[in-house]
């Protein structure tokens, strides 16, 4: 039996049955990290001794028969942007090397205290701003398909960890896809939940009105499993929503979509999206119509306008969030020869420490915010961001959930477009509307391009709050997927 | 440093009108900071107030403070303004080391309070001064510079920086340009500020120190030449750090404007900075090239929409208003305009009150306060409400001495004894076997012998020269240590001697 490769559902039955400690299954972990690592390169940091620990004591605790949950025992990866005690956390920047945060993440401390074992830290582009990967100050992580590619962004750590079963669950951090994209592009299952519904406190801020951290599986139970244990009113975080989590993994369970009606985008597909991506997505949806689903297509026509919106909300938002990297609390300090001012030494600090695209990002923000430029930059980009929240308004009132694409494209090749922002940006075209909305998203595998033979993901979108609706509809799905495959799509992959 | 020149005050007047504005920051008194759990508690230890959120660091998050929210409506509507039922936080933008996130949160466009207006009264008349608005913020860490002439970042070896209090709630009140006061502008300019603490001490929402910073007041001025109808450029001067500070900087700022003026200059928009020693103010940095904010809605916080039923709960807490205190108090003790003036002066006005309730007289009551008691917070360097000694105390002394039981002497002893945590009064006197000898017997005796032994002071008294028994008064209480009550001496020797 090879524990790597058993999902987290599997792994948390035996663990309860007795079957396997916690120890074996971190240690079959860690080895798989120790044989593959070197050339994913998921991890920025491997907690080998902490993990070994922490599953010791869950064993010692099931010993005595105390349960913390259904994850108690079961290894996680943990996006570099969350902060955690023990562990340095460097938000894929050379800013942040060598920091060890005093505090725990919200969603760091509920892991803990779920019982899950947190295997590492995981890559990211830099201050996940990017969708490759290619951002991060420690090189890139590569996607398991095949390593010549890209694992997608910013959370690209997170799922090539999940989908090299070097972990069976990773969290990361969605702002404008940075979970559903890499989902989508290393064949796996990521949700970014109800923006509020899953705290943000402890998360490094890239742009506040939009980060959401949520849960990789490898499959739609295993997400929602880590969906459920992350989620829940924080009184750390305003912005945390005070209701009950929906019950997801319930209607993980129930993967029932007779009647349900759902509706194709318009406005995401067509131009700019690959044949093959198009393909497997117009396959996805009979296959839902075949299982009882009412299927419409519903235009949203604001959401030609969610990419140039997004890229003044976020810019703006992090050139404010950015500005504490200043050398004189934590984290680097550049040019602190005693013959320098402070200023001197913020100004050196920052050109040493931040990366290309975060200075792209932090000039573009900070020209957003100027004065006399606030009202046709930043100001134009909010009333777009409510006409798209308007466009998910009138949809929703006709349809139970949305579909489309994860991503235009299936995983695209290291450096391909490390030089081109603008077609980086571009994978997130079809992820960004739900960022700005704030209501929930999931990618699910749903095949592989023909063209390519790489994953591609199937987007499905739900109201605030009805988070358990994306369930429903990725797990029937994947059930019908998989039957027709006749193994999980991620056995097909030949990266390594 | 350069120096200016000035031209004097009048002169300055005969040509310009004065226009001034104020924005005071105040510190509230909330028991926690404004977006965290750390205490507020000044003086302690640096950077020991401190936590992941009021540091700024990577992740941490803001969360508000309620009770901040209600003092600033309890100002707000002490002040006559409108609440908002709606409003945001914004974040300024700027780099400073003790801004532990280079922003900071504070409201821009839609401050929790607007529109409202304070009454103060300058020799005697009356002048409303509006508020444009009243509005919540976060307060910085605190630097030292240290090295350098100027104390200030510039030229500086090295700054120390402490953080404990950054992230304390402090309301910003600005008033709208204040116009027509001429000649009494940095009259009213104090008097505005002295209003505005003591309104803020009756609301209880801060402890309104200058000296501390817990009341930092910044003021604009800017002249117009009279009759044209155009205004000047403004100038911010910071560092004013009394309220005799705020009367001098109005005045010295009328004066070096006028000079720059007259001498066919132009006024630069900038910040200043006021010197205590001098009363000079000197330039800062300039608002021409002055920072951008960058200011927008804060994304980390939820808006602040008070409820109607709560503001209204607020508000029927609100105390009497100190003016009107001071009015009601008047009348009820029976003193001058300038008598209460020097009452509220000397930060007495609620002791007074409270000794008064406690069963003193009102003449007694600020005879203490303001005498003797007054004399030892000077000594002391404290404020007379620091004094160690309650007003209960205070009534209970005044009463003893109303009833013979105490000299003033002896009052002053116990009151010694009091501050130096002796008890109370009657606790002291009973220890230290202070009271008044009221055995007559004993009195007589002493009195026997005094006469006996100034037969000629005696024999003056004894002609009818009253004034001249001095002696023979002071010659008993040396033999009584001081324990009699003089005037019942003075009374039982003329009695003896007269008779």
């Amino acid at each position: 039996m090879d524990l790597t490769r058993m999902t987290a559902a599997e792994l948390s039955a035996a663990l309860s049955k007795g079957e396997v400690s916690a120890t074996e299954v971190t240690r079959a972990h860690l080895d798989r990290i120790a044989a593959v690592d070197d050339r994913v390169h998921a991890f920025l940091h491997v907690a080998e001794d902490k993990a070994l620990a922490q599953a010791k004591e869950i064993d010692a605790e099931r010993r005595q028969g105390t349960i913390r949950s259904p994850l108690a025992g079961v290894p996680v990866a943990v996006k570099d942007v969350f902060t955690t005690t023990g562990m340095p956390t460097t938000c894929g920047s050379r800013i942040l090397e060598g920091w060890h945060p005093p505090y725990d993440a919200t969603v760091t401390q509920r892991l803990k205290q779920a019982g899950a074992i947190i295997l590492g830290k995981t890559n990211m582009d830099e201050f996940a701003m990017g969708s490759s990967t290619e951002n991060s100050a420690y090189g890139p992580s590569r996607n398991p398909w095949n390593l010549d590619k890209i694992p997608g962004g910013s959370s690209g750590g997170s799922a090539a960890a999940v989908a090299a079963y070097e972990a069976p669950l990773a969290i990361g951090s969605d702002t404008g896809g940075s979970i559903r994209q890499p989902a989508a592009v290393c064949g796996i299952v990521g949700t970014k939940p109800t923006y509020g519904g899953s705290s943000r406190y402890g998360v490094i801020a890239f742009a506040s009105s939009l980060d959401t951290p949520g849960p990789f599986g490898r499959t739609v139970l295993d997400t929602a499993l880590l969906h459920e244990a992350i989620s829940g009113h924080d009184p750390c975080d305003s912005t945390s929503i005070d209701a009950p989590v929906p019950p997801v993994v319930a209607a993980a369970r129930e993967a029932d979509v007779s009647g349900m009606r759902i509706g194709v985008v318009t406005e995401l597909s067509g131009d700019g999206y690959q044949s093959g991506v198009l393909s497997r997505f117009a396959e996805a949806v009979e296959v839902l119509e075949s299982l009882g689903a009412k299927v419409t297509e519903v235009s949203c026509p604001h959401f030609r306008y969610a990419l140039p919106a997004y890229y003044l909300i976020a810019p703006s938002e992090c050139s404010s969030n950015l500005a504490r990297f200043d050398a004189m609390r934590y984290g680097l300090r550049t040019g602190d020869d005693g013959t320098r001012d402070a200023e001197e030494v913020m100004a050196l600090t920052r050109e040493a420490g931040f990366g290309a695209e975060v200075k792209r990002r932090i000039i573009l923000g900070t020209y957003a915010l100027s004065s006399g430029y606030y009202d046709a930059y930043y100001g134009k980009a909010q009333q777009v961001r409510t006409l798209i929240i308007r466009d998910f308004d009138a949809a929703f009132g006709q349809v139970d959930v949305l579909v489309s694409p994860s991503t235009p494209t299936t995983a695209f090749g290291i450096g391909e477009r490390a030089d081109d922002p603008i077609a980086m940006y571009l994978a997130d075209l079809a992820t960004i509307p739900s960022d700005l909305a704030g209501n929930a998203a999931i990618s699910v595998p749903c095949g592989l391009a023909p063209e390519d033979g790489l994953p591609v993901g199937l987007q499905v979108m739900a109201p605030v709050l009805a988070d358990d609706r994306l369930y429903r509809v990725a797990a029937a799905a994947e059930a019908a997927f998989t039957g027709r495959w006749g193994h999980p799509l991620l056995d097909e992959a030949r990266g390594l | 440093m350069t120096t200016e020149t000035l031209v004097p005050f009048n002169q300055a007047l005969e040509r310009y009108e004065p226009l001034i504005g104020l924005e005071t920051h105040v510190e509230l008194g909330t028991r926690t900071k404004m977006f965290c759990g750390c205490i507020t508690t000044f003086g302690a230890e640096p950077n020991t107030h401190v936590c992941p959120v009021c540091l700024g660091l990577p992740g941490s998050l803001p969360v508000v403070n309620r009770m901040a929210i209600e003092y600033t409506i309890r100002i707000g509507l002490a002040l006559n303004c409108t609440i908002a039922t709606w409003c945001r936080f914004a974040r300024k933008n700027y780099f400073y080391p003790d801004m532990p996130k280079n922003f900071q949160i504070s409201q821009y466009d839609e401050p929790l309070c607007t529109d409202g207006y304070l009454d103060v009264t300058v020799d005697g008349q009356a002048i409303r001064v509006g508020i444009e608005r009243v509005h919540l913020e976060e307060d910085t860490g605190k630097s030292l510079h240290v090295g350098g002439a100027t104390g200030r970042i510039h030229g500086a070896e090295y700054s120390l920086v402490d953080y404990n209090r950054a992230g304390i709630p402090l309301v910003e009140i600005v008033t709208k340009p204040i116009e027509g006061t001429g000649a009494a502008a940095p009259e009213v300019a104090r008097v505005y500020v002295t209003e505005l603490r003591d309104l803020l001490r009756a609301l209880g929402v801060s402890d309104v120190r200058m000296e501390e910073g817990s009341l930092r007041c910044d003021v604009n001025t800017s002249l117009s030449p009279r009759g044209s109808g155009v205004w000047g450029t403004r100038t911010e001067t910071k560092n004013v750090n009394s309220l005799r500070s705020v009367e001098r900087a109005v005045r010295s700022e009328i004066e070096r404007q006028a000079a720059v003026l007259d001498g066919g200059g132009r006024v630069i928009q900038e910040t200043r900075h006021f010197h205590e020693d001098s009363g000079r103010t000197t330039s800062g940095r300039s608002k021409e090239e002055a920072q951008d904010y960058r200011y927008f809605p804060e994304p980390d916080l939820v808006p602040v929409a008070p409820p109607a039923d709560w503001v209204a709960q607020i508000r029927a807490t609100l105390p009497e208003a100190p003016s009107k205190v001071r009015a009601r108090l008047r009348a009820e003790w029976d003193v001058s305009e300038a008598e209460m003036d020097a009452i509220v002066n000397a930060g007495a006005l609620d002791l007074v009150a409270q000794t008064v309730a406690a069963g003193a007289s009102p003449a007694d009551a600020r005879k203490w306060w303001l005498g003797e008691l007054a004399r030892r917070a000077n000594d002391a360097g404290l404020e007379l409400a620091d004094l160690p000694i309650t007003p209960a105390q205070v009534a209970r002394i005044a009463a003893l001495v109303a009833d013979g039981a105490l000299n003033d002497r002896l009052a002053r002893d116990v009151i010694d004894a009091v501050l130096a945590g002796e008890g109370d009064p009657d606790q002291v006197i009973a220890a230290r076997g202070l009271a008044v000898v009221s055995d007559e017997g004993a009195l007589n005796a002493a009195i026997d012998q005094a006469i006996a032994a100034n037969p000629d002071v005696a024999a003056k008294v004894r002609d009818g020269k009253v004034a001249a028994a001095g002696p023979l008064v002071g010659a008993v209480m040396r033999a009584t240590g001081g324990q009699a009550d003089a005037a019942r001496v003075r009374e039982l020797i003329l009695a003896r001697l007269t008779q």
